[in-house]
């Protein structure tokens, strides 16, 4: 029996490969995650290893804010100098040098702009001597106020050389001028840690420019003595300097910030693994029709068995066996090529980071077992429908043509009533916002039962869908047989048309929401935003670009110029929660700008301690005028504002809004974005260019027109548009995979019935056309269906997320025009190879065909 | 034609009083009517009828692979009616074989894996002994290797009557064995039949519309319109012919 199965598998290998090839995609989606972020973990291992190397102990003061690693590079905050020779003074120390180092630096290149980072921090620091991590490679150390020396990173992306004059933009103060008077590298022949850019200063100009306070600095590093553990050591020298600061070793700071970058590893991980599941969702219907198909080719043949005295579970596990036959197989080279997903995508991940040394490649344990329980799993269970069918094949249809009756679509049709049915109570309860803490379960469990659902109902659906599909083609002979032929197997038709459908539904769902998010906030903005121009450039890493403060009153003085704000915004805890708070340079701009209207209080003026809110965070809070609250910011200690207005909530304005003066204390003191109001009767084009100028001295940012300014901020939603289309094209891609073996089926199926038309006369070129509308009419009904799914799930989306500002619903019809065009195109393409194999049948063989 | 118990310990199959109906009202076609009959151990029992006449079904329900609308089938001293899935299967592994006029060979098997083909699915040995003079009798010893791909139609047919034999069933059906061969190889496969049930003492219930292919069974059993209407012992073409010829006149009268 196993023998048998196993060489009924073999001579069907081909029929196989094609859904094997599904399963492959999905397990390389899988594994590949696996790899990916276990050679980026290692590799961040090794860079923070590097980074702590040579420090046994690390003193810093208590954060004023924690931070995660996703909001942004923490900066530890200043302390005394005097702090150092505390701790040079505990015995076991055999240095203590006290070190400044703060996100923030920014170089500009040869070329005029800054030098972007894409996520690795930008840190200013003071220059402390060579070391067993830094060496010189070029010049020397900085003597005076005006010498820097760089990173050789950061010397090859800015172009620049020892002995040049650059500007370095920094966060507490202007664009200053430096020369460089030596470039660094790093032990190991490397030019940077991680991709990290690191300007180094003499000790003052760091403490003025990184920390804003003289005689400061933000941690000490201490080397022990010789036979003192670093743990003894941390121990005694917590003690000496006290409660106020963290003492840790450098293994611990080395494994927290590792541990921060894996659990922004682990988010990317999880939504690969989304990818993986979309694509291992459609090959499960793939492999389900592949064996369908199969069990039906070998009805004969299974019936024999039977008649010479199989059982029914013999059937069952002979079926399932060739399943995890084909599933073993397919985890084995989806694992291989998972591998090589992972190295490539580990690779553009490093280049693309700035040069990362990546670790050796790993494939961890999960990788591998998770791609053969994915793959063997996910074949046999798609297998089983088919193995249990296989098994009622009656023995005497070893002896009959037994012609398959078609079956009453009434059970399947009620069963994807019911699953539609569950799918959309679980997506009305989680868009609803009633499941709790499990929205995003039941959200993604109800678009799972929707999808199984619709895929079920499709059998019924089909037949007046391709019906009407197939008359478009039905003006000749060959394409009528196609119409026919697409129409023959409802079930055949549907499950290959429902691959498709998922794809394409997850498309046209996520492009309906966002374009609707994204004429929602630009409608809003359209309405709400009265400046004519706005300052502001494009994020690149974690820290936003910012621009120099004095701008501002800069341009204040320009004639037409009605009023200018400058906004702030950082996390802080407002009454012991963490809340984002911003600051306006212009208090007014709240009400004349962003359209702000008070419900209580004064909101157009903010004393030295005195702060707005916004209606929910009053009511949230059970705040009123005059109610006082303390707030910590990043730096300084923590103070008491009181509330002196409260203002209507919108989607424009900030919950919290503190007076300019608190803006020194924030992460980033220095304003994100400028909003300029002109007087009436100015024209923009007069006002732009003298703003333009003033804005030389901050690269990072640019002036726009308001339509601009918008255009702008929505269009950073096509980036992620684009790429989880992207990703949703595999899942596409494998769908055509399904039209393709489906078409090769059928047409192996049906090789007598072929080889008869050609015998009466069907040329080679019609048989060709008669096997392409059959696939354009399946794969048009597939993106048919999609775009129907897809645009009634992005609706009930939007619609859910009405009360979060998504107002408008936009369906995107020419997007989905596109798709059914394209499903044409992937029609003609996918019928391309059986209509070759259609076309070669041998008329007297196929007649002869048992 | 209720059987005394004594022939009844001799009889490898048996039906009494079988009724077949498919469909129901205007649409109801009755295949079999009330059918009793015996087929003896170790005896070579043709089945013989015009198209329609019931004589595949007849065999189907005898064989268990199709379930009687009325009365009882049993095989050996088993009865057949009314055993579920597992009994049937149980059944087609340890007391029936059969022969197909399809042949019906897996073609990714060669001819010796065929012919184990069932006792592996029953998870047995072959009985070396038993399993030489299978081949032998067959004349397939040097074609063990091959593919039924490159194998005659004879040949194919003879590798299948070596896997009904191999397993040494209660009786063997055989529907319509030489309806797909020339005349040679017909009588060479019919031959080997009647060899193996006058030298092994097999039961072998076949099916045929053919006089020559009759005139080779010990017995004739003739039906029409869904009974038997007679019987031959010791039959020869022309008087099988003979009495077709008298079956056919009314039978087309009546229809």
């Amino acid at each position: 029996m196993l023998r048998a199965t196993l060489k009924s598998l073999l001579a069907r290998k081909l029929r196989l490969v094609l859904s094997g090839l599904a399963v492959v995609l999905g397990v390389m989606f899988v594994s590949g995650a696996f790899v990916l972020t276990d050679t980026l973990g290692r590799t961040f291992d090794a860079i923070f290893a590097d980074a702590y190397e040579g420090i046994d102990v690390n003193v810093a003061a208590k954060p004023k804010i924690a931070l995660s690693e996703m909001e942004g590079e923490q900066t530890p905050p200043p302390f005394p100098a005097a702090t150092v020779e505390k701790v040079r003074a505990v015995p076991g120390v055999a240095e203590a040098t006290g070190v400044i180092a703060a996100d923030g630096a920014r170089l500009i290149g040869s070329n005029g702009k800054a030098v972007a980072s894409f996520g690795p921090p930008q840190l200013g620091e003071n220059w402390t001597g060579e070391s067993d991590l830094i060496r010189l490679r070029e010049g020397r150390g900085p003597n005076a106020d005006g010498e820097i020396v760089i990173n050789k990173g950061l010397a090859t992306a800015g172009k620049v050389a020892v002995g040049d004059r650059v500007g370095v933009l920094t966060p507490l103060g202007p664009k200053q001028e430096f020369t460089i008077v030596g470039i660094f590298g790093y032990s190991g022949g490397r030019d940077s840690i991680g991709g990290a850019n690191e300007i180094m200063f003499t000790t003052p100009v760091a403490q003025r420019l990184m920390l804003g306070e003289a005689g400061t600095v933000n941690s000490v590093s201490v080397k022990a003595a010789d036979g003192v553990s670093a743990e003894s050591l941390r121990d005694a020298v917590a003690t000496a300097v006290g409660d106020a600061y963290e003492v840790k070793t450098g293994k611990q700071l080395s494994d927290e910030a590792a541990a921060g970058f894996k659990e922004a590893l682990s988010f990317f991980n999880r939504i690969l693994l989304g990818f993986a599941a979309v694509a291992l969702l459609v090959g499960t219907f793939l492999i389900l029709n592949t064996f369908s198909i199969i069990v039906a080719q070998r009805t004969r043949e299974l019936a024999l068995m039977r008649a010479i005295g199989a059982g029914r579970r013999q059937i069952v596990s002979s079926v399932v066996l060739e399943a995890v036959a084909v599933g073993l197989i397919a985890s084995v080279l989806g694992l291989a090529a998972g591998i090589g997903i992972g190295a490539l995508l580990a690779w553009a991940f490093g280049n693309l980071a700035g040069g990362l040394t990546l670790a050796g490649l790993g494939v961890p344990a999960s990788a591998v077992i998770s791609a053969f329980a994915v793959g063997i799993v996910i074949t046999v269970v798609a297998a089983l429908l088919p193995a249990l069918r296989a098994s009622r094949i009656p023995p005497i249809a070893a002896m009959q043509d037994v012609a398959t009756p078609d079956r009453p679509l009434t059970k399947i049709t009620v069963a994807g009533g019911l699953v539609t049915a569950v799918g959309a109570v679980l997506l009305f309860l989680g868009l609803g916002g009633n499941a709790g803490d499990n929205t995003l379960v039941t959200i993604l469990g109800g678009v799972l039962f929707a999808f199984i659902g619709v895929a079920l109902l499709t059998p019924l659906i089909s037949r007046p869908v391709v019906n009407l599909l197939g008359t478009i083609f039905a003006w000749s002979v060959p394409g009528k047989l196609g119409r026919l032929n697409s129409g023959r197997n409802p079930r055949r038709t549907a499950i290959t048309a429902a691959a498709l459908m998922v794809g394409i539904a997850l498309v046209t769902g996520v492009t309906v929401i966002l374009d609707s998010a994204k004429s929602s906030i630009s409608g809003l903005a359209q309405d709400s935003i009265k400046a004519e121009l706005v300052i502001s450039g494009v994020q690149s890493g974690p820290r936003p670009p910012t621009f120099d403060p004095a701008v501002l009153e800069k341009v204040a003085a320009i004639p037409g110029v009605r009023l200018v704000d400058g906004e702030y915004g950082d996390m802080a805890v407002v009454g012991g929660e963490r809340t984002w708070v911003a600051a306006s340079s212009e208090v007014g701009a709240l009400r004349q700008i962003f359209g702000a209207t008070p419900t209580a209080g004064d909101i157009d003026r903010l004393a030295p301690d005195e702060m707005l809110v916004s209606s929910d965070v009053a009511k949230n809070r059970g705040l009123s005028v005059g109610s006082t609250v303390p707030v910590q910011l990043a730096r300084g200690d923590a103070r008491t504002y009181t509330v002196s207005g409260i203002y209507t909530a919108s989607q424009l304005t900030n919950p919290v809004v503190l007076p300019p003066q608190a803006a020194r204390d924030f992460a980033i003191p220095q304003p994100i974005q400028g909003f300029i109001q002109l007087a009436p009767g100015t024209r923009v084009a007069d006002v732009q260019p003298q703003v333009e100028a003033l804005l030389a001295d901050s690269p990072e940012v640019s002036v726009a027109d308001r339509d601009a300014f918008i255009e702008q901020q929505a269009s950073q939603l096509d980036g992620l548009l684009t790429m989880i289309q992207i990703l949703l094209a595999l899942a596409i891609v494998i769908a055509v995979l399904g039209i393709v073996n489906t078409l090769a089926l059928s047409v192996l199926e049906r090789t007598r019935e072929l080889g008869l038309l050609r015998a009466i006369g069907l040329r080679r070129a019609q048989t060709m056309r008669m096997i392409t509308v059959e696939a354009v009419v399946i794969s048009v009904f597939g993106a048919l269906l999609g775009v129907v799914v897809g645009a009634g799930l992005g609706a009930a989306v939007v619609e859910a997320l009405k009360d979060e500002g998504i107002t408008d619903l936009i369906l995107p019809w020419s997007q989905m025009g596109v798709f059914l065009g394209l499903a044409a195109i992937v029609g003609v393409v996918a019928a391309v190879l059986p209509a070759i194999r259609a076309a070669r049948i041998n008329v007297l063989g196929a007649i002869a065909h048992d | 034609m209720t059987a005394t118990v004594g022939r009844q310990a001799q009889a490898a199959a048996r039906a009494s009083d079988v009724w077949k109906v498919y469909g129901s009202g205007e649409a109801q076609v009755i295949a079999l009517r009330g059918v009793s009959a015996e087929f003896e151990r170790g005896r070579f029992t043709a089945i013989m009828g015009p198209s329609g006449s019931g004589k595949s079904t007849l065999m189907h329900c005898l064989a268990g692979l199709d379930t009687v609308t009325r009365g009882t089938v049993s095989i050996g001293d088993t009865t057949v009616t009314g055993l579920g899935d597992a009994g049937l299967t149980k059944l087609r592994r340890d007391k029936v074989g059969f022969i197909f006029q399809q042949f019906n060979l897996l073609p990714t098997l060669s001819a010796k894996e065929n012919i184990l083909l069932p006792l592996s699915i029953a998870g047995r040995k072959p009985d070396p002994a038993w399993y030489d003079t299978v081949i032998d009798t067959v004349g397939l010893r040097d074609r063990l290797d091959h593919r039924p791909a490159q194998l005659s139609g004879g040949q194919q047919q003879r590798v299948a009557c070596a896997r009904a034999l191999v397993s040494r069933p209660e009786v063997i059906f055989a529907d319509e064995p030489t309806g797909n061969l020339d005349s040679r190889a017909g009588a060479e496969v019919l031959n080997f039949l009647r060899n193996s049930v006058r030298e092994h003492g097999q039961t072998i219930v076949m099916v045929t519309h053919d006089p020559t292919a009759a005139a080779y069974a010990d017995r004739v059993v003739f039906l029409a319109d869904g009974q038997i209407v007679s019987e031959l012992i010791e039959p020869t073409a022309e008087t099988v012919l003979d009495t077709m010829k008298k079956l056919d006149a009314p039978t087309e009268v009546n229809g």
